[in-house]
């Protein structure tokens, strides 16, 4: 018996600190009206917030005690394929039928599908949770992103026919992207869309490591533009799986083995289109990945809160030289650097999810304020302000908790030391569950890629403004100096980068500068809750101490022009090229 | 054919995770020091209850006797599906024993209305007695299953079901009505749904809040009177009955019971002492490691009653 949510003091620690109540406002408007409809629906903030915490405290409790004990078995068992079909563990099975009878398969749907219209903080804490229990899980109960787009991108019609499918579980889905020869550059996406002699869109081709590809309702995005290169001429589609959409094989992978990866053939498989023409990259895949790589972030922070705790638990317990292992100065290193990456993690999380239902929220009301309402040009700013926000922090996310989790499970397996090395143990499941997270829904250097472009956009400077403006007292005052330099120093290194104007030297030190921005923001967002609490005051010290070293050792690494690597990469690695 | 259940359930001390306050001086189990739990196998009850009415339809009623703080059970019971919860509080009922407690509950389930199954968990994990569901059948004059494991089907007003038994399983067919004990092994029960979570969270009771006003005017460093506390929970009161969140309370009057069969009047269990027995091992035993050795020391075991 355990509660993820109610035993991680951390995250109670958040969700009692944390002010909840605009997005609430947003979420649920100003007078709490569906309340009236919906029994569930909150009738005021607090009773949202509170509705928020016993949802979360229920996701804690089914992932202790109904997942996590399913975990080692659905990895070992893994999905199964035969003959074009595809087959869950028996473990990932019973724990889907938990979450779907618990009424958790449209977390954040609208009420009128069945959803429970709850914010992206709330459905990230729930990824966190499920996929510390089971990393493979969370790709099913984490791809609620594809029912949010058909909700946000599709027609009355659409909507009414397939979201209360996704609220109670009957369907699961899948995001249909990726092809052989379209990874990361998904511009080049060659999978055929066209239209029959009766007008019907009709799929054809091949799509590659489709996770859940088996799912009912797909997303598909195609070339629907004959003759087009690149990504205007992709559109979305709807396609429901049938026998003209054919599982080749699943993919025989390294982790997340009870999520199945699939080769999928479509045989001029029916389908309708989402949105409009040629949106379908620009604006869709776009909208669908932010909250995928937001919902992955999660799931890196879930994996590596279990890694941790294992690593804890184990060091308390395992005595040599007479003492317990926890109590010598290299573990107690290994393990504080632990702590401190989940807690940030988490903190980083967080911030993030809250933007992006700002976001969410604003821009919603954006669309239906009128235009002589004395509110909106403040609305209207306030949407502009918190997407550019969401667009640099989710990367942000992404990145720092993904690779977060591979730092985390990797040294957790080190505090083991041999028995982490076993599979008798859970840590080698969590370090290959771990290793994908900075691989999908964009790898980590596309995460810099996307962080970049925010940094020379300013897309934090109101951000930044808004914190640096803050005043502490006594050592957090200290600390927010040593903030303030490293936000100095991003500064001054992007200034650097933006002289010398050389994107492929930009991009070289791209992880160097990002770090440093994630130091300058993460360091100012504990700097806050080191005046709520006496723990979080200490893990405020050990990381922005830590980060203005790294910092300051970044900077000099990124003004010292030093181009080695661009000049040389050739010759340095061409005695080793395979000849044909 | 849909089928009426009527699932008896108690809220318990959780004895599973005892801590150094768990036991009384005088021996008796100190309530306030542990957390008040959902009888573990009265769950699995509810849980073959609920999956009778996916199954077949119906309407699955939960009571509960208890003092108000016993809300909580009940509110579980409606996260979980329960269509009716009842309540069965008085200060009457105080201090039953298990004869005490079927009559009472006999009482409640003559005033529910029609039924076609009772269940209830085989035991409690604070008093281990068993007893209560087969008292309340004897009252109430139905057939009873005991150790029930699984509901096989229910056809032509009559359940088959496969029980427990010593050393394995039977299957016995019963006619309905009748009431069933069920065992911790029979099922998993389900989460909670949390749309009915998110509903039924705020349902209570006026003498809960009358409990928690007491709590919290004791919080504040003041001895709660009657006159204070009426005064403070009566907003709350009339809040709740405005919005429809009051759960459905029975008291001795409610369920007709005759005053000298409830409570300590009516309970004639009377423990004479309380020994607090400890197990401390003084002697250690050399077994020889062969098949003899064993024997023997099974042998032993099972004379002494510690297995078998």
């Amino acid at each position: 018996m355990s509660n993820f949510f109610t035993e991680n003091a951390d995250m109670q620690f958040h969700f009692k600190n944390l002010d909840l109540r605009e997005i609430v406002r947003l979420k649920e408007g100003e007078s709490f009206a569906e309340s009236k409809e919906y029994p569930y629906a909150p009738r005021s903030c607090e009773d949202a917030v509170d509705g928020y915490r016993r949802t979360l405290e229920l996701v804690g409790r089914i992932s202790g005690d109904i997942i996590a004990p399913r975990a080692p078995a659905v990895d070992e068992e893994g999905a199964q394929y035969h003959e074009g079909t595809v087959t869950y563990a028996k473990g990932t099975q019973e724990a889907l039928k938990a979450l779907s009878g618990a009424d958790l398969m449209g977390f954040t749907l609208p009420r009128r599908y069945g959803g429970l219209n709850l914010p992206t903080i709330a459905y990230c804490a729930a990824i966190e949770m499920v996929s510390r229990a089971d990393a493979a899980l969370m790709t099913i109960f984490g791809l609620q992103d594809i029912a949010e787009t058909i909700n946000s991108f599709g027609s009355e019609e659409q909507k009414a026919r397939y979201l209360p499918k996704f609220s109670s579980g009957e369907v699961t889905g899948a995001m249909v992207l990726t092809e052989p020869d379209a990874g990361s550059d998904l511009q080049a996406v060659r999978l055929k869309a066209y239209q029959d002699e009766k007008g019907v869109w009709r799929l054809n081709g091949v799509k590659r490591f489709i996770t859940n590809g088996c799912g009912d309702v797909l997303l598909v995005l195609a070339r629907s533009e004959e003759g087009t290169k690149d990504g205007r001429g992709l559109s979305m589609f709807l396609c429901e799986k049938g026998p003209k959409v054919y599982i080749r094989r699943i993919e025989d992978k390294m982790g997340i083995h009870g999520s199945p990866t699939c080769e999928m053939h479509f045989r001029d498989a029916e389908c309708e289109l989402v949105g409009q023409r040629r949106r379908g990259l620009t604006k869709y895949v776009m909208a669908l990945m932010n909250g995928a790589r937001i919902g992955i972030a999660s799931q890196g922070q879930g994996i590596a809160e279990a890694a941790y705790r294992d690593a804890l638990a184990y060091a308390i317990e395992r005595e040599q030289f007479g003492k317990a292992i926890v109590d010598m100065a290299q573990v107690a290193d290994l393990l504080v650097e632990m702590k401190v990456a989940v807690e940030t993690g988490r903190t980083l999380l967080y911030e993030t999810a809250k933007v992006v239902d700002l976001q969410q929220g604003y821009e919603a009301l954006a669309e239906t304020v009128q235009r002589d309402d004395p509110r909106a040009k403040e609305i209207k700013e306030k949407a502009a302000r918190y997407r550019k926000e969401a667009g640099i922090l989710t990367p942000m996310s992404k990145y720092y908790c993904c690779e977060m989790a591979l730092k985390v499970t990797n040294a957790a397996i080190q505090v083991l030391g041999g028995s982490g090395f076993m599979r008798d143990y859970n840590l080698e499941r969590y370090y290959r569950d771990a290793r994908i997270t900075t691989i999908y829904e964009g790898t980590s250097e596309l995460q810099v890629v996307a962080m970049l472009a925010g940094l020379h956009g300013e897309s934090l400077d109101p951000w930044f403004t808004e914190r640096s403006a803050r005043k502490y007292e006594g050592e957090v005052a200290l600390l927010a100096a040593l903030a303030g330099q490293s936000q100095q120093r991003l500064k001054d290194a992007l200034a650097f980068v933006k002289k010398e104007g050389n994107n492929e030297y930009t991009e070289l030190v791209g992880k160097k500068l990002c770090d440093i921005a994630l130091s300058a923001v993460i360091g100012h967002l504990l700097l806050n809750e080191a005046t709520l609490s006496p723990h979080k005051r200490i893990i405020a010290e050990k990381f922005i101490r830590d980060a203005a070293i790294r910092s300051a050792a970044n900077y000099s690494a990124i003004t010292s022009g030093n181009d080695l690597v661009l000049r040389e990469y050739k010759n340095i690695l061409s005695a080793d090229v395979p000849t044909a | 054919m849909p089928y009426n259940c009527i699932v008896l359930a108690k809220q318990v001390p959780d004895t599973k995770n005892i801590t150094g306050q768990a036991m009384k001086d005088d021996g008796t189990v100190n309530r306030a020091a542990l957390p008040a739990i959902f009888n573990p196998e009265d769950l699995n009850a509810l849980e073959m209850a609920l999956e009778i009415r996916d199954r077949f339809g119906g309407k699955v009623t939960v009571i509960t006797m208890g003092p108000p703080a016993a809300c909580e059970l009940l509110r579980e019971s409606l996260y979980l599906g329960a269509d009716d919860v009842v309540l069965l509080t008085d200060r009457r009922f105080a201090a039953a024993d298990t004869l005490a407690t079927s009559y009472a509950l006999s009482c409640a389930i003559r005033k529910a209305g029609k039924f076609d199954i009772i269940l209830g968990g085989r035991q409690a994990i604070d008093g281990d007695t068993a007893q209560v569901g087969p008292q309340s059948a004897e009252k109430l004059g139905l057939n009873q299953v005991t150790y029930v494991e699984k509901v096989r089907d229910i056809r032509d007003g009559k359940i088959e079901i496969e029980r427990t038994i010593d050393g394995g399983s039977e299957v016995v067919r019963a006619p309905l009505p009748l009431l069933l004990t069920v065992t911790g092994t029979a099922n998993e029960p389900r989460p909670f749904r949390t749309k009915r979570l998110l509903q039924y969270r705020s349902f209570t009771c006026a003498a809960e809040i009358m409990g928690k006003v007491r709590k919290q005017i004791e919080a504040e460093g003041k001895t709660p009177t009657d006159p204070d506390i009426a005064a403070r929970a009566k907003p709350l009161i009339d809040a709740a009955t405005a919005e429809g969140r009051l759960l459905k309370v029975w008291d001795a009057d409610a369920i007709a019971a005759e005053a000298d069969k409830i409570g300590g009047r009516g309970s004639p269990t009377k423990v004479k002492k309380i020994e607090s027995i400890v197990l401390k091992g003084s002697d250690l035993a050399w077994i020889e490691p062969n098949e003899e050795g064993v024997k023997a020391l099974v042998k032993e075991l099972v004379e002494e009653h510690i297995i078998g």
